[in-house]
């Protein structure tokens, strides 16, 4: 969306192919718009590329071909130190012979800027570690180390701010805590951040736009919400949260404009998926339905839901986790769904193993993809 | 991309390794032909004027058949002296690694540190302990375990303990490098599971200290085969090893075709030595 | 009661053992301290203690030509060191950062002086020095030629184990944060880098100092301080050696001891500069 008034900083990458001396292929011509200002997550299994694609970005790695810009300027083979790009680093890269403020202070220094000393102070502010400035990084926490990585890279001020998998070395408690401290800073500083992460939940809390990566290749990108609950592949499907693909074929059309639909038979039940939400010209499919989207009720009872209705599903197991609890059921074309209920306690504890249900849904949470993508794709990276 | 890739360009590695490498080939690779050239020459030259290569592989079997007894003989006491050096520095390197808390880099410096004294003032001073009138002959004859005339210097036993000593840190600090890879909560559940202290450090220590054990003998064995200070100065003409022969032969006696003939066979009895002994300890070590 | 008993001497038998064989390591430099205060004037035993003395100590110049030879070992092992250094580090560094063809091969070139005895190392290099008409030349250059071979594999060894240790990302870390090549290096790489460096040239030094076996062979007329010992043994050492021994000892401790305790000081300011 370019503004005609002022000229936009966006970080845009058209093209961009990484391939590697011994034939490997990280990055297939990736094309990416970051407007100026957004927090974007690059969200993929290890090996998508994704830390590739950042590095690239930082000059860290070369480019094989295709272009890197920062509003107008191309700083596709810019030298690491020319870039307004700086990066936090996986395990820090802290230098370990400085202290906290020498390290804080490494990038100001090189740049020869005046009131080094005065910004290092408030950026060690910033991060609640002035206690640390004296001190040598391995006498630091995780945590402490991971904020020294933030400031040492946010005192330059960056156009763009790289960070690379930040988060992962820290346990989940502090992780949790990070993940608000880091959207917090992002929103006060009002930077872009560029986030790199193999961890879903991570990308859906922070960022405002996710790219989701798979060998070497986006497969979908665009805010959290609509990632979820509108994949267009059985890679998001699998990897952001989790689904249950149903085999189904395409039986017709109806309605027009932003009432489109496509009927598709399901074992016998016709589903009617909205028009925006089938992401297949063929004519089988994978009907895809969240787990928390599945309703149950004990067999026989009077269902009001809307939708559709499925009758003689057995529970085969279950697992209670608080708040929630999660059952796997048998449907009676033979597969195992899986399926979230709240434990809202409204309707009279849970179900027994064994027990027979009905199960329904509403249409239009349900999306249709393509039935050449393997439905198993993205489940072992979640 | 590097630092130097980016000072020295895209052939930066080979400009870094160029100068190490071109000084290794000429002055190892390059000696190593030469040495083989001398081995085959005729022996009927001067060290002054030169040798001719006329193949005279002769040269070989008079050098074994008149000094088969040194090799032989340096390849015992080398060995005795290993094993001696694996059951000492393995003490020691176990202590280091498992025992010594907060002295183990105290203690890593202490096992360093003698080299600091010329060796050969180290290995002369074992003379001055072993003499006919020291204090531990004459402490051990008053315990009756030695004979009034009997004698520790100039004798094999003598050469075997100097070496054993002088080779020594080279057994401990490879020893010490495996060991203290060691998790000790691995050492915690051997001995859980296993019976005996015992086999549970045979089962798990020693077989994960293999690598040191392999590296540490490797170490000791080759410079004690080829050493002969030990045997020059604590033996006597009885005890001298191959090392004493070869440099004999070169110094004062001149004759350089057999004494490089030697050279050669100790080479490569040691390259051959090497080569079973680490397939060996490799399948010993996937049983 | 049994078993605790068993359990007080495995916990303490082997650092007691242990203890023990440091001891028996240490004898030898005992006997040299304690002969550099022997006055052997008197005697022909020069292997027993006869009475004590500073005179050793006092005038450790006094044997024939010692401290020439001293002087001699100490020129070689600081030539040697400088050039050993200077070419193991760098080699070491393109065998670390760097991916090429070779690379495995170089490795396991680098090392192969290590396991080659130094009688042959030594008599393979007198055959090409006598091959190459050098056989009446021989001396201090042929000695620093074979020094700064054997301390060269030791450098690369132990430069590139630092090396190794060394986080890579560290270097580009520096770059994002606006250190061009040069300084990236200078001020990151290199300090991490050195107290490396330093244990490897400190290593070199005494391994040059320190050689016989190879120099023996390849010196000629010259006369380092360890020819020099082997040759007095033939006739007697005099007492000053063991001051020479003693003497080194300490010093190499000190500047071990020393260099460890100011190593990351001094990477600190070699950083700040």
């Amino acid at each position: 969306m370019p503004q005609a008034s002022e000229p936009r900083r966006d970080l845009r990458l058209k093209g961009l192919h990484k391939r590697y001396p011994n034939g490997y292929t990280a990055v297939k011509s990736l094309d990416l718009e970051i407007p100026q200002g957004s927090f974007f997550a690059l969200l993929g299994p290890s090996g998508c590329g994704k830390t590739t694609t950042l590095r690239m970005v930082a000059g860290l790695e070369d480019v094989t071909s295709g272009t890197i810009h920062i509003g107008d300027q191309d700083i596709t083979r810019e030298k690491p130190y020319r870039r307004p790009v700086n990066t936090v680093f996986q395990n820090y890269a802290l230098f370990p012979h400085l202290t906290i403020a020498e390290n804080v202070e490494f990038g100001p220094k090189r740049r020869g800027v005046k009131d080094s000393a005065a910004r290092v102070k408030a950026i060690l502010e910033l991060t609640e570690l002035t206690e640390q400035a004296g001190k040598r990084p391995a006498q630091l926490s995780g945590g402490q180390q991971q904020r020294v990585a933030l400031a040492r890279a946010l005192i330059n001020r960056p156009e763009v701010l790289l960070l690379d998998e930040p988060l992962g070395a820290l346990d989940l408690k502090l992780r949790r805590a990070m993940q608000l401290e880091l959207k917090h800073i992002q929103e006060e500083v009002g930077l872009t951040f560029v986030h790199v992460t193999h961890d879903q939940e991570e990308a859906m809390t922070m960022a405002d736009t996710v790219a989701v990566m798979n060998q070497g290749v986006i497969e979908q990108m665009g805010s959290p919400y609509e990632l979820y609950t509108n994949p267009r592949t059985t890679f998001v499907a699998n990897f952001l949260g989790r689904s249950n693909l149903i085999k189904g074929t395409v039986v017709g059309r109806e309605g027009s404009g932003a009432d489109a639909a496509v009927k598709v038979d399901m074992f016998g039940t016709l589903v009617s998926i909205q028009a925006d939400r089938v992401h297949t010209d063929s004519k089988e499919g994978w009907i895809g339905i969240r787990p928390e989207k599945l309703l149950i009720q004990p067999a026989g009872s009077q269902s009001d839901d809307p939708g559709n209705h499925f009758s003689d599903a057995v529970v085969i197991s279950s697992s209670y986790i608080g708040v929630s609890t999660e059952y796997v059921l048998k449907m009676p074309w033979g597969q195992e769904l899986i399926c979230f209920e709240q434990n809202r306690g409204v309707r009279g504890g849970l179900v027994q193993v064994g027990a027979h249900v009905d199960v329904s849904w509403r249409q239009e949470y349900v999306y249709l993809l393509d039935s050449s993508q393997d439905a198993e794709a993205g489940l072992e990276g979640a | 991309m590097t630092t130097m890739q980016r000072v020295f360009g895209k052939n930066a590695a080979y400009w870094l390794i160029g100068p190490a490498a071109l000084w290794l080939g000429l002055f190892f690779l390059v000696p190593m032909l030469s040495l083989l050239t001398t081995s085959l020459s005729d022996p009927a030259g001067s060290p002054i004027y030169g040798y001719d290569l006329t193949w005279r592989v002769q040269n070989y079997v008079e050098a074994l058949g008149d000094y088969w007894p040194y090799l032989v003989r340096s390849l015992i006491y080398a060995g005795i002296a290993t094993a001696l050096c694996l059951v000492l520095g393995y003490v020691l390197a176990y202590a280091i690694a498992f025992k010594a808390g907060r002295w183990k880099t105290v203690m890593l410096v202490l096992v360093i540190a003698p080299f600091f004294t010329s060796f050969l003032v180290r290995t002369l001073s074992w003379k001055l302990i072993l003499a006919d009138n020291g204090w531990v002959v004459n402490t051990l004859q008053w315990l009756h375990v030695m004979s009034p005339d009997g004698r520790l210097l100039a004798t094999p036993f003598a050469v075997v303990a100097g070496l054993t000593y002088n080779f020594l840190p080279f057994m401990i600090l490879p020893l010490y490098a495996s060991l203290e890879k060691i998790e000790p909560h691995l050492i915690e559940a051997a001995q859980d599971l296993y019976a005996s202290p015992w086999k549970g450090f045979l089962n798990v220590t020693w077989k994960l200290s293999i690598p040191g054990v392999v590296g540490g003998t490797l170490l000791t064995f080759i410079p004690a085969s080829g050493d002969y200070i030990n045997a020059a100065f604590l033996g006597n003409p009885n005890t001298q090893m191959v090392g004493n022969k070869i440099q004999a032969l070169f110094t004062t006696g001149g004759d350089y075709p057999h004494a490089a003939a030697l050279s050669v066979i100790l080479m490569v009895l040691i390259v051959a030595m090497v080569m079973v002994y680490v397939r060996r300890a490799g399948t010993e070590e996937l049983l | 009661m049994i078993t605790r008993v068993g359990n007080w001497i495995g916990r303490h038998l082997m650092i007691t053992m242990g203890i023990l064989v440091l001891i028996y390591m240490y004898i030898p430099n005992f006997v040299v301290a304690l002969m550099s205060f022997n006055d052997a004037s008197e005697s022909r035993n020069l292997y027993q203690f006869q009475s004590f003395t500073w005179n050793n100590w006092l005038n450790p110049c006094e044997p024939n030509g010692m401290c020439e030879s001293l002087r001699v070992s100490v020129s070689v092992a600081l030539v040697a060191t400088i050039v050993a250094t200077i070419l193991g580090t760098l080699a070491s560094f393109a065998l670390v950062r760097h991916r090429f063809e070779g690379r495995s091969t170089m490795n396991l070139f680098i090392f192969l002086p290590m396991a080659t005895p130094e009688i042959v190392m030594g008599s393979s290099l007198l055959a090409l020095f006598v091959a190459g008409g050098l056989g009446g030349k021989l001396g201090f250059w042929t000695i620093l030629v074979a020094h700064i071979l054997f301390c060269l594999s030791f450098v690369v060894v132990t430069v590139r184990s630092r090396l190794a240790g060394l986080d890579s990302n560290l270097e580009k870390a520096a770059m994002d944060l606006y250190a061009n090549e040069w300084q990236a290096f200078w001020r990151v790489t290199f300090p991490l880098v050195f107290p490396g460096v330093l244990a490897a040239a400190l290593l070199a030094f005494s391994l040059s100092f320190d050689d016989f076996i190879i120099t023996n062979l390849n010196s000629g007329q010259t006369v380092t301080f360890p020819m020099f010992v082997w040759g007095a043994a033939q006739r007697g050492v005099p007492m000053q050696v063991n001051v020479v021994g003693t003497a080194m000892f300490l010093i190499s401790l000190a500047v071990v001891v020393g260099g460890e305790m100011s190593s990351r000081r001094r990477a600190k300011m070699l950083a700040a500069r």
